[in-house]
């Protein structure tokens, strides 16, 4: 029984960071429609500029906060430069776009933290949450702080004039221009948005799977299965897609023998299809019916 | 009288066909114009072509500048609000944030919650649905919700592309009332399409007819409407 509340809590922990990839790969699906394959490595390159920030003395939350700003400004300029110009390009251009600036954000991490594995610090600590042994202290805090981040994205989307805009620009982009807003700086605010997202999710799981340049290439799988399972329209969904595949991953590991460690991303994948066949629009999320 | 949009030699293009064929019209401030005209003959790549929403060449003044080059949102954002065919309500969102949106693009936050009441006083219909999802109303709720929702931008000029399509007599006589009357009170120049001519030219004061692209007869609603030989070979009543 301890085993089971240990791995299903375990499994929470990491589904808070799968939650946090599968809302960054929603919230610039709902704006322009494609998956951003790159999600991850952008992620990737934020957590090594905090950890850049640290090596340079900056405290560890001025580091993440700094990093927060940084890569969301990165996102905007990422939007205005490179894929503002594809918006009306084929899909196929786009999943190339995407999937050079994978290769491009890698390899420049790689050229400048180079490829060997690094620690990197919790403010947390490591140590037994509240007396338990169930949960460390560094799993409790990411929890927390994902639990924190969600609270702040429902105020800023639900009561904000400028998260209205958002919403109106992702769902209807023309009668959103027809009342005046500026559909492309929305989509731009949502790439930078969904950036400093994949940012906190970065540093989160850094201390867990080390820092390295490819350590966010299963966290993402897990974040498209979250966002897929969800629904890609629905980010309520994306979250608790996360959340659910961290500790169905964490117990199919434990409890089916001869999956263990190594076979849990081909359950990422299988789930990803699974989902696609028997309801496509995941559980939260709704079919676009269009008019014709 | 200076006219508050003057529009010249308008053409408009889908691809390779054009729509409009070198159009001109004017509107005059406080005016309620009707720009009448069969299917396909362009009323609505008009009123595109006014919030650049369309490819098209010639000039487009409003209240004495060019419009031409401005984004739609810009445009949007000088005061002219357009109610586009099929209303473009955000259907997934409530009533009131329908009407919120229609104020996104104003400075004055203050006023907004003010004008909403306003709004729920022009169509009470909204007042006791506006916590429901604005999908669920019906055509003739949506069509009050869109004119609401463009008046919410406080605007000097309203663009109504069809706003009695696929509703019933009774409730389009109502909206039609109340535009007459939004018009009267609350000094918006009103440009309105319409298939519907016999009611537009009733509630209209200046009526443009509009055949392939081009204006083919202009003047005062009431003598386009007592016209027989107009009525008969351009409006089909």
């Amino acid at each position: 029984m301890e085993l089971f509340v240990n791995q299903v809590l375990a499994g929470i922990a990491t589904g808070a960071i799968y939650a946090c990839m599968a809302l960054a790969i929603v919230m610039i699906f709902q704006a322009i429609d494609h998956l951003n394959f790159a999600q991850g490595e952008m992620a990737m390159f934020s957590t090594f500029i905090a950890w850049q920030l640290m090596q340079w003395g900056v405290p560890y939350w001025w580091a993440f906060l700094l990093t927060l700003i940084i890569s969301f400004a990165a996102g905007v300029a990422i939007e205005r430069l490179l894929f503002k110009p594809l918006a009306k390009a084929p899909i196929l251009t786009n999943v190339a776009g995407f999937i050079a600036l994978f290769a491009i954000v890698n390899s420049v991490a790689g050229l400048v933290w180079d490829f060997t594995i690094k620690q990197f610090p919790t403010p947390f600590g490591s140590s037994p949450f509240l007396g338990s042994q169930l949960i460390s202290t560094h799993q409790a805090g990411m929890i927390g702080v994902t639990l924190v981040l969600l609270l702040l994205l429902f105020v800023f989307f639900r009561f904000t004039r400028i998260g209205l805009a958002m919403r109106a620009a992702a769902t209807l982009p023309e009668s959103a221009r027809l009342v005046g807003i500026n559909t492309g700086w929305m989509i731009a605010l949502g790439w930078g948005m969904a950036s400093a997202i994949g940012a906190i999710a970065g540093i989160l799981i850094a201390p867990v799977v080390f820092l390295e340049p490819n350590m966010m290439g299963g966290v993402l799988l897990y974040g498209f299965a979250a966002a897929v399972l969800g629904g890609l329209s629905s980010p309520l969904g994306a979250v608790l897609g996360g959340f659910l595949v961290g500790v169905f991953e964490n117990l199919v590991g434990t409890y089916i023998p001869g999956v263990g460690n190594e076979l849990k991303l081909p359950i990422a994948l299988a789930l990803i299809v699974i989902v696609l066949v028997v309801k496509p629009t995941g559980l939260m999320g709704h079919t676009v019916v269009k008019r014709v | 009288m200076t006219a508050m949009l003057d529009i010249k030699d308008l053409r408009a293009y889908y691809g390779q066909v054009q729509a409009l064929h070198g159009l001109e019209f004017h509107l005059s401030e406080g005016s309620m114009t009707t720009l009448l005209g069969a299917n396909g003959a362009g009323k609505t790549t008009t009123l595109r072509a006014i919030c650049n929403m369309v490819r098209s060449t010639g000039t487009i003044e409003f209240e004495g500048k060019s419009l031409n080059g401005k984004s739609t949102e810009n445009i949007v954002r000088l005061g002219i609000a357009h109610v586009p065919q099929g209303r473009g309500t955000f259907t997934t969102m409530t009533v009131e944030e329908n009407l919120q949106l229609g104020a996104i693009s104003r400075k004055d936050t203050k006023a907004i919650g003010s004008d909403i009441e306003r709004m729920y006083d022009h169509f009470p219909v909204l007042k006791q649905r506006h916590t429901q999802q604005a999908g669920t109303l019906s055509g003739g709720e949506q069509q009050m919700l869109a004119v609401a929702r463009a008046l919410m931008l406080r605007p000097r000029l309203m663009l109504l592309d069809e706003p009695s399509f696929g509703l019933a007599p009774l409730i389009v006589r109502d909206l039609f009332k109340i535009l007459g009357k939004i018009n009267r009170e609350d000094k918006v120049s009103i440009l309105v399409v319409e298939q519907n001519a016999q009611l537009a030219l009733e509630i209209a004061d200046h009526a443009y007819v509009i055949e392939t692209g081009r204006i083919v007869m202009s003047g005062n609603a009431k003598e386009i409407a007592s016209n027989e030989d107009v009525r008969k070979s351009y409006l089909g009543y």
